[in-house]
């Protein structure tokens, strides 16, 4: 395990912004988010960015093609984004997770090149927590915050950063980086994650019982009853990954791209026909039985939550995964 | 844009079918000149002027938007053209308090008969969006990409 | 005040006179509290809460629920009693088949305004008066209420509750509110500068739809931005000028009938300050076309609806003006 001095901090991030971009989660308009580092930029004191991490790899807004037509030509035009290898720093382990997650949808064939291209060129620097959100609850989910994984393990303890590659990719970008003195990390006090207050939710329950069991549940109406269909915890969650593909006539041509959608949405995977979730029940069951039952279903039992809470802070009416989780498995409201 | 193409403002004029169109039709009559890059959408009713259709013709291209409209007092429905006042004095101030150049939005009071306000209005809305530059606050980069 | 709301609703529902409850349920911690309909008193007893964390407004929720059968009883907050009147001024809200109980208010706090005193880990609070015991993972505080006011509640427009069957508590006075200090502080720029805020600000925008979900002035059966025909319709901002276009058009839509209550601002996701739009609106109206308060009765025209001969010409803007 390598040792980096925390008050030479901005230092490591001169020298990882040397050799790619490097993003850091820092203060932006009062917002935690992960933003090119420059000269002189500190780190957010936020526990976690407002957005999550999935925001570069999978942004909300991009370009697939463009079409241009000349007579009875039509020029097809590549203009994605040129994608150059880049770092992030301070990943937590919830979002870290959520790669994992996307993955299997991106990059399971065929592969979504786009997400692909991002995903290959980047190199994830996570950061273990020690001071979590109430709201936190990664534990339940089988991650250890203080083992985060991704290509380099990054820990903070005392006056240290202590550094630890997990992948070739991360021994490569430790190797380019001025030499470190070697060194074990100190054992540091983990028993705050034992008084999470949400870190008993049952997520296996969900693998119990058949899909049908839940999707007929009862507590479906109650629970969606003062849902508002907004986005918002469809935007901040890491493991959101629907999208819709939209084209815009700019006049001269036609550029098609891809934007984030969201399940709460009233006209998510309109039809020709109409939409085939014709009330908010529908659409808030769809985003629940998602990430609970048909991603797990899929996927070998993973759940398609990482636990970070942020969608129990930004909820307009504080309705969240932990209390669907808890009325399903009780079978009322 | 490169830098020494000269700038030829776009600017989208909403007249009035009753008023300031027939008045913009009686300065060609008169052969009165205004800049050709006056493009003229003729609405029903000033008031017809949804606030979106300002902020659309930003997007797609326009540098300068103008309301014409009857006189107040004037308008062939009565009481269109006051709620049309009302409203654009609220969108300007709006744009405004964001920041975008207030100049660039006008509205005018043509009626039929008055052919040559039409075109001196004209030339001076293109003479003041000619000097104040193109429009970069509410501008849409997609449609300004070849 | 909390006992006094759970034990009439309750009552309402015990004694027939309403079939259904609008009020707030608790959470899983004392600040997440959800709208929430009750149908049984035993329900109201286990679930219903009244803490200074029931900020959501209630009343956009009545449009649906006064479309059921039955009555439905509706607890409002003085801000919500405006909601109130000005959805039924819009025809919106079957009068007759709401009960509304009005409740005294103290002002509210929420997360964002307790994560602002640098409180991290909230697990929970205690305390439906003055003070508010804070506990959170690293230890408990004592604040005072007033500090933790979220910050809508710190420019409390009014503590009227209006057109209410019942009040719990007393109805209050319009307040001398500082509601459009920001908006004048943003006058007083140069162009430049304002662009720079709003640019800064709106660009934060996700298109989530929060404010205009939440905002009880947006009750359109179809929005605009979600109707593939309108041409606008879009689901995320792919370039700037679809952030600014949004925001415009929803001020704009709302202008005239917007109550002040603060709903978009408490919701958005990103701490944009969009009730700085409304309010320049609310401002301009009543400078322009005289002082206007939607929502505070049911008679008065709004200016937006409304006109006079001798209204002041569109160029008043152009040409400047006064900003007193």
């Amino acid at each position: 395990m390598k040792i980096w001095k925390l008050d030479r901090l901005q230092d490591l991030f001169a020298a990882l912004a040397g050799e790619r971009t490097l993003y850091i989660p820092a203060d932006v308009a009062g917002q935690a988010k992960f933003t090119p580092w420059e000269p002189g930029m500190e780190m957010t004191k936020a526990l976690n960015t407002n957005r999550s991490a999935k925001d570069l790899f999978f942004p909300q807004v991009e370009d697939l093609a463009a079409f241009k037509i000349t007579g009875r030509q039509i020029q097809v035009e590549d203009n994605r984004e040129d994608v150059e290898d880049f770092v992030i720093f301070g990943v937590r382990a919830c979002d870290a997770r959520s790669f994992s997650i996307l993955d299997k949808v991106f990059l399971e064939e065929p592969a979504d090149t786009y997400y692909k291209n991002r995903r290959d060129h980047a190199t994830v620097m996570t950061l273990a927590c020690s001071r979590p959100e109430a709201t936190c609850f990664c534990t339940a989910l089988g991650i250890d915050p203080q083992a985060p994984g991704g290509d380099v393990s990054c820990w903070v303890e005392g006056e240290n950063l202590y550094l630890q590659a997990n992948t070739q990719k991360g021994e490569a970008l430790l190797e380019k980086l001025p030499a470190m003195e070697e060194g074990e990390k100190p054992q540091g006090d983990a028993s705050v994650f034992d008084r999470l207050p949400l870190k008993d939710v049952d997520f296996s329950v969900f693998s119990e019982k058949a899909l049908l069991h839940w999707f007929n549940s009862p507590v479906w109406e109650e629970l969606s009853r003062s849902c508002l269909g907004c986005g918002s915890c469809t935007f901040v969650c890491p493991t959101c990954q629907c999208y819709d593909v939209k084209d815009f006539d700019t006049g001269t041509k036609v550029k098609r791209f891809r934007c984030w959608d969201s399940c709460m949405y009233s006209d998510f995977t309109m039809m020709a026909h109409g939409t085939n979730r014709p009330t908010q029940k529908e659409r808030f069951r769809q985003r629940f039985m998602h990430k609970l039952v048909y991603y797990p279903n899929n996927h070998d039992g993973e759940i398609g939550c990482v636990g970070c809470g942020r969608c129990l802070r930004k909820c307009p009416i504080s309705m969240n995964i932990v209390k669907v989780a808890k009325a399903l498995k009780e079978g009322s409201v | 844009m490169p830098v020494n193409q000269e700038f030829k403002p776009t600017i989208v004029a909403f007249c009035c079918n009753w008023c300031s169109y027939a008045g913009a039709d009686l300065s060609g009559t008169n052969r009165l000149q205004y800049p050709a890059n006056v493009k003229i959408i003729r609405i029903p009713c000033s008031c017809r002027l949804n606030p979106m259709f300002v902020l659309r013709a930003f997007q797609r291209g326009a540098d300068g938007v103008i309301l014409c409209g009857c006189h107040p007092g004037d308008c062939h429905y009565t009481t269109g053209n006051y709620y049309a006042r009302r409203r654009m004095t609220l969108l300007f101030s709006l744009l405004d308090y964001l920041g975008i150049e207030k100049e660039r939005t006008r509205v005018e009071w043509v009626s039929a008969a008055e052919g040559a306000k039409f075109a001196a209005t004209m030339n001076d809305f293109c003479q003041t969006i000619y000097n104040l530059g193109p429009n970069r606050r509410l501008e849409d980069l997609r449609c300004k990409s070849e | 005040m909390q006992e006094r709301v759970i034990e009439k609703a309750a009552q309402l529902l015990e004694s027939g006179l309403c079939s259904r409850v609008l009020g707030w349920k608790k959470g899983e911690f004392f600040y997440d509290v959800t709208p929430g309909v009750f149908t049984t008193a035993q329900e109201v007893r286990n679930e219903m809460v009244f803490t200074p964390f029931c900020g959501a407004n209630l009343s956009k929720y009545l449009i649906a629920e006064s479309r059921k059968e039955g009555k439905v009883a509706a607890f409002l907050k003085p801000c919500d009693t405006y909601s109130f009147v000005q959805l039924q001024k819009e025809h919106r809200i079957r009068r007759e088949n709401v009960y509304a109980v009005g409740v005294q208010c103290e002002g509210m706090c929420d997360l964002d305004s307790l994560t602002a005193l640098n409180l991290t880990g909230i697990t929970g609070a205690e305390g439906l008066g003055e003070n508010l015991k804070v506990f959170t993972l690293y230890g408990e505080e004592t604040l005072s209420r007033k500090d933790a006011l979220s910050l809508r509640c710190n420019d409390c427009k009014s503590k009227k509750l209006l057109d209410c069957d019942e009040i719990l508590g007393e109805s209050g006075e319009e307040q001398d509110s500082h509601r459009f200090d920001q908006v004048e502080a943003l006058e007083a720029m140069t162009a430049e500068e304002r662009f720079a805020f709003w640019r800064r600000e709106l660009s934060k925008c996700i298109r989530c739809n929060a404010c205009r979900n939440v905002c009880p002035a947006c009750s359109c059966e179809k929005c605009v931005f979600d109707n593939p025909n309108s041409g606008v319709e879009n689901k995320a901002a792919a370039d700037p000028f679809e952030e600014n276009l949004f925001h415009i058009i929803r001020a704009f839509h709302v202008a005239g009938r917007c109550t002040d209550c603060g709903e978009c601002t408490r919701v958005c996701p990103q701490h944009i300050p969009l009730h700085l739009l409304n309010r320049k609106l609310i401002k301009d109206m009543n400078q322009l076309y005289g002082t206007y308060q939607a929502g505070a009765d049911f008679e008065t025209k709004p200016p937006m609806l409304d006109f006079t001969q001798e209204d002041p010409e569109p160029s008043i803007i152009t040409n400047g003006r006064d900003s007193g």
